[in-house]
């Protein structure tokens, strides 16, 4: 494990312990355990259906488990700062400027929201001077991109629970995200996240669950 | 034995299938019993000659559609705060009959009121408030079975039932309200006859009925519940593979 | 906590001028709806005079039922809702901004359209300011019991017509004090004791609601 390299407090120590989770009366996985250190990035895997979304959503806290429990340094979730979750949706309205929906988002989870700021991870994301652009007239890559800028709004370390980020994305997009990932996890942070595609990232190396296995 | 045990769906359905043939012939008893009273022992009434009798039915149903409902509101309740689903399947178990209660009381109040007051039907406030009471049953069945989920199902489904049982003293509150504003002469069904205590006698065998009935009913309906719900358990596939439980 | 309340209400209240046309169409149905009622009962008077109390109420009280399918249906699509509920306060600062949003969009139009109304009806003026106050009273009532019906069925194929079943029954008090104070001035009483109820109705309402809709909010995303 790399060693934290920033003056910021490093995140507790997140672990799911016996989780099992069903839909629709079948089971998706049981008896899963899993940690996720300060430094270390959790790659999920599995075939389609297999529950993937399902454990980030468990992890996010908008699902309680069928069993098992969920801890930050031995505490129940909820006490210590809120994880950031990244679902397959943008959560992006077409009928916002690009700003406007960032800023939204931005000032939804308590971060700070000047326009300086929203420029600054427009950026970061490659979207700079598109912070006055109606959502609707961007094209798929480009909306996962704004959904996106929120990674680069982050100041302090956190869990990013994130479900396919680079979905959509082109070349150019997937190494922004993985300069993001890198950074965040060498601040201290921690990231969980799924993807389909191959990751491209070798330090920190991935940790690499498989959900097959909890089937 | 604690009764936590018959949280567990396979053991509340061999239980219920145990004491549903005592429940039924209990709610026949009890009705035969109240009905030969009722209708032949009680004597006629001054007022309202023999057509009060009907009584006998409206106002057990009427009771028993508000328990039936408290009950339904509680058990939906359990189901949701201790996460027990057999407490759910038996919430929704109850629904239909509560509403049952409620249409007969309906009914019955209807044809108690054309003799007495020549029509099929009066905004007495009993009556319009037994109405809203059946919007909320049928508001609670079309909730549960619009959704496919059967656990977010159970939830919302407690939610409505919660949110309609404190709201019935609200509702009632103020449909007397609206009816002491509204009406000049007290058109009232509750003017019932001074009670003879074989007409009371009478009432409270037909409410003791219509509860053995209701538990009864709740029962079978709710062992159905637990077939369809639990069809992947082994006891169940046990069950449709030609054994009996 | 005030913030995020603020930025969920700024940014329904944003959306909803994005789309006038849209925002406004639940004003025009009450003011199409009532105006049916005297062509199908007849253009006397006193009988309309009679009526009116209770057929712009319930016009209100319609408008704003079928508005309210919308409350969360785009949000639960693209993924909004999702964030709004992973936010500290959780849901119920959510349920009480969105509320609030959709009272400003919808009720107090029809607050401001009621006396409109009320004269096609031939209220008198003291009738019309009764009418104007307990809808004043009355419609945030509706808008916070229409949220807990959209929260509960959030997602589901029936849910414009189901949310009308489930809440109407709920919105009777509402319906019956506020009416019931028009019709008292009307007879000449005072309506203080219904505006009183419709005041406790309302801070009674927002107490409970509130949270109800927040826990039906976190049963329909689980």
């Amino acid at each position: 494990m790399s060693a934290t390299t920033s003056s910021l407090p490093a995140i507790p120590r997140f672990s799911a312990v016996a989780l099992a989770c069903s839909r629709a009366g079948r089971s998706l996985f049981s008896k899963l355990s899993l940690e996720i250190l300060p430094g270390q990035l959790v790659w999920l895997r599995g075939a389609n259906g297999r529950g993937k979304t399902s454990l980030l959503r468990l992890a996010a806290g908008l699902a309680s488990p069928e069993s098992g429990q969920l801890r930050w340094d031995g505490q129940p979730l909820g006490s210590h700062r809120q994880p950031l979750y990244l679902g397959h949706a943008n959560a992006l309205k077409d009928d916002l400027s690009v700003g406007e929906a960032l800023q939204f988002l931005l000032r939804l989870h308590g971060r700070v929201a000047g326009v300086p700021h929203v420029d600054a991870a427009l950026s970061r994301m490659g979207l700079h001077g598109w912070r006055d652009a109606p959502m609707r007239t961007l094209s798929q890559g480009q909306r996962r991109r704004v959904a996106l800028a929120r990674l680069a709004a982050e100041d302090k370390p956190s869990l990013w629970l994130l479900d396919e980020p680079f979905d959509a994305l082109d070349a150019d997009g997937v190494q922004r995200v993985n300069g993001l990932l890198v950074e965040h996890l060498q601040h201290g942070g921690g990231v969980l996240l799924t993807s389909h595609l191959p990751l491209d990232i070798d330090e920190p190396r991935p940790v690499v669950v498989h959900l097959d296995a909890y089937a | 034995m604690r009764l936590s045990t018959f949280a567990a769906p396979s053991r509340f359905y061999a239980l219920a299938g145990v004491l549903m043939p005592w429940l039924w012939a209990a709610a026949a008893l009890l009705a035969a019993a109240g009905l030969w009273i009722g209708f032949f022992v009680a004597p006629t009434d001054a007022t309202q000659g023999e057509a009060y009798r009907i009584i006998f039915i409206h106002v057990p149903a009427a009771w028993m559609s508000m328990l039936v409902y408290l009950a339904m509101a509680g058990w939906a309740a359990v189901g949701w705060m201790l996460n027990a689903r057999m407490a759910s399947m038996l919430a929704r178990a109850l629904a239909p009959t509560g509403a049952l209660f409620t249409f007969i009381a309906l009914w019955t109040g209807s044809f108690w009121g054309k003799p007495t007051w020549g029509t099929w039907w009066v905004w007495d406030a009993r009556l319009t408030s037994e109405l809203i009471l059946l919007f909320l049953y049928l508001g609670f069945i079309a909730l549960v079975e619009a959704i496919d989920d059967p656990r977010r199902g159970d939830k919302a489904g407690a939610l409505l039932a919660i949110v309609g049982a404190v709201n019935v003293p609200i509702i009632y509150f103020s449909v007397r309200w609206w009816n002491t504003l509204h009406q000049g002469a007290t058109v009232s069904l509750t003017s019932a006859p001074k009670m003879a205590s074989t007409m009371l006698t009478a009432m409270l065998l037909m409410t003791f009925a219509f509860w053995a009935y209701a538990i009864a009913v709740a029962f079978s309906r709710s062992r159905a519940i637990v077939l369809e719900r639990e069809a992947h358990a082994d006891w169940v596939r046990g069950i449709a593979h030609g054994g009996r439980a | 906590m005030r913030d995020i309340f603020l930025a969920v209400y700024a940014r329904d209240l944003r959306l909803a001028l994005r789309r006038r046309i849209e925002a406004l169409l639940p004003l025009g149905f009450f003011v199409v709806a009532a105006s049916l009622f005297p062509l199908g009962v007849g253009p006397e008077p006193q009988t309309l005079r009679d009526i009116a109390p209770g057929i712009v109420w319930v016009c209100a009280l319609l408008a704003a039922m079928l508005s309210v399918t919308q409350l969360y249906a785009g949000d639960f699509a693209d993924g909004s809702l999702e964030q709004m509920l992973l936010t500290g306060h959780g849901a119920t600062v959510i349920a009480a901004a969105k509320a609030a949003a959709h009272w400003s969009v919808t009720g107090l139009p029809v607050v401001v359209a009621a006396p409109l109304v009320g004269l096609l009806f031939g209220m008198s003026a003291a009738s019309l300011a009764a009418l104007t106050f307990s809808l004043l009273l009355g419609t945030p009532v509706l808008s916070l019991l229409g949220a807990l019906g959209a929260a509960l069925t959030l997602g589901l194929r029936s849910a414009g017509v189901l949310i009308v079943l489930l809440v109407l029954p709920l919105s009777i008090p509402a319906l019956i004090f506020g009416s019931g104070a028009v019709a008292a001035v009307d007879g000449g009483q005072s309506p203080q004791a219904h505006y009183s109820l419709l005041g406790a109705l309302l801070i009674l309402t927002t107490l409970t609601a509130v949270p109800a809709t927040a826990a039906a909010l976190r049963i329909s995303l689980e």
